[in-house]
């Protein structure tokens, strides 16, 4: 299993069949793969219970996701407006939605769309960053060049002020509490110094530490 | 009842220099590119198109990015169009990124006759720099100001020819929104059925928001 995949398998266990859920483009997309059945999958382009990738006769134009991929619709699904998607968004209805990031702060500052010089549209990242009760991130613990993710204040354009609730990451999973991060499971094989030491706020590490792959 | 349904020869004189379109449709799917066709044949320049996306490499939205008739964009995502970032960087396409939920928000403002919206989203973001903060019972919101277009170009999978419309999967999108929203609101349809083949209850948009429908014909070039 790849490390993205790893990533991609601990963010599905926060949801549940009947749960509705949104993903975003890049780890979060694999999690189709490691969800539990019954989650209904939602995309902003209007329709609540996407399945598989489409192909041979069921692939059409009529059924694809917001990344342009065709994908067979699963019984029960429904499709809407992106009127009716996006209040669906704001309205609380989405159970959880999983985003990459490229900054995180201590206080749940989500930083997802832009860097500086290269702003090319936040689509509906700001509305579900603000809209879905959870808002977990699937993301490696830093940039290809070693560079911490996990900051104490974002520096580049903001997707939404407060609004993350789980960091999920290769070395470990972490929570943004009102007292700050807290590490509540960790990777095989790592320590929490290890961890410390990849992110610029203080790690707050759970009495109740328990190995990432056991949840 | 007089039928909508109009000749490709009446529709490209409606489009002129210096308007704003609005065109339905995201990532190239459920996207009117028949209407697209008509509008770069007409000749218009100097448009702004409201959009979700511009389309990808001369496709779509990015034809008429590639055709160089497009002075601005409000919309909210260009990243899948590399000649639109070029143009962008390059400082010879204005664009203005919004929000999705929030964009079709302020259309469905445009086209129901309201000033505007409270939103949440946005907040404390690049977007707050361009918008007036409200604070109700507390809780503060975005101003997000209706915004309409002189010309909609949706696509519609049954169309009767009064205009009536059902979408398809997620064929619908922005395309119903994006209808109500302008002075001249112009259909393509899938299938231009017969009136009453079409079941009230499905009807999502109603024949008083759509003002032609593109009459389906074969064009030999």
């Amino acid at each position: 299993m790849t490390t993205r995949e790893i990533i991609a398998r601990r963010a599905a266990k926060y949801f549940h069949s009947g749960d509705v859920v949104n993903l975003g483009i890049g780890i979060p997309s694999l999690c189709t793969e490691f969800s539990e059945p019954g989650v209904l999958f939602q995309t902003e382009n209007g329709y609540l219970g996407t399945g598989a990738e489409a192909h041979g006769l069921e692939k059409t134009e009529s059924y694809c996701n917001a990344s342009a991929v065709e994908f067979v619709p699963v019984k029960g699904g429904s499709a809407f407006s992106h009127t009716m998607s996006f209040g669906m968004i704001r309205g609380g209805r989405v159970d959880a939605t999983v985003l990459g990031a490229l900054q995180v702060a201590e206080n749940g500052d989500l930083a997802n769309w832009a860097s500086p010089g290269r702003a090319f549209g936040m689509g509906g990242a700001m509305d579900l960053a603000i809209g879905a009760k959870k808002v977990i991130l699937a993301m490696e613990m830093c940039t290809k060049d070693g560079k911490p993710k996990i900051v104490k204040e974002c520096t580049f354009p903001l997707t939404g002020l407060k609004c993350v609730d789980y960091i999920v990451t290769e070395y470990g999973v972490i929570e943004v509490t009102d007292q700050g991060l807290l590490l509540t499971e960790i990777a095989p094989g790592h320590t929490p110094e290890e961890i410390q030491s990849m992110i610029e706020p203080e790690l707050h590490v759970s009495e109740d530490l328990i190995p990432m792959y056991e949840v | 009842m007089k039928s909508k349904v109009t000749d490709y020869s009446e529709i490209i004189k409606c489009f002129k220099d210096g308007q704003t379109i609005a065109i339905g449709g995201q990532a190239n799917h459920g996207s009117p590119n028949k209407l697209i066709e008509c509008l770069l044949d007409s000749g218009a320049r100097h448009l702004t198109i409201i959009s979700i996306d511009s389309g990808d490499l001369d496709v779509s939205i990015g034809r008429l990015v590639h055709a160089g008739v497009v002075d601005k964009m409000i919309t909210t995502h260009i990243g899948k169009n590399p000649e639109t970032v070029g143009l962008f960087e390059a400082g010879k396409i204005e664009i203005e990124l919004n929000p999705m939920g929030s964009l079709v928000e302020r259309m469905r403002c445009g086209g129901v006759g309201l000033g505007g919206v409270l939103t949440k989203t946005g907040l404390g973001t690049v977007v707050q720099e361009r918008r007036q903060v409200i604070t109700v019972d507390g809780e503060d919101y975005l101003l997000e100001p209706a915004l309409r277009a002189d010309i909609a170009l949706t696509r519609g999978r049954f169309v009767d020819p009064i205009g009536n419309v059902v979408y398809h999967g997620t064929g619908c999108n922005s395309n119903p929104v994006f209808a109500m929203a302008a002075d001249l609101s112009i259909v393509e349809a899938d299938f231009i059925v017969d009136l009453g083949e079409i079941s009230d209850d499905d009807i999502v948009t109603p024949a008083p928001f759509v003002d032609m429908i593109l009459k389906q014909e074969v064009r030999f070039k």
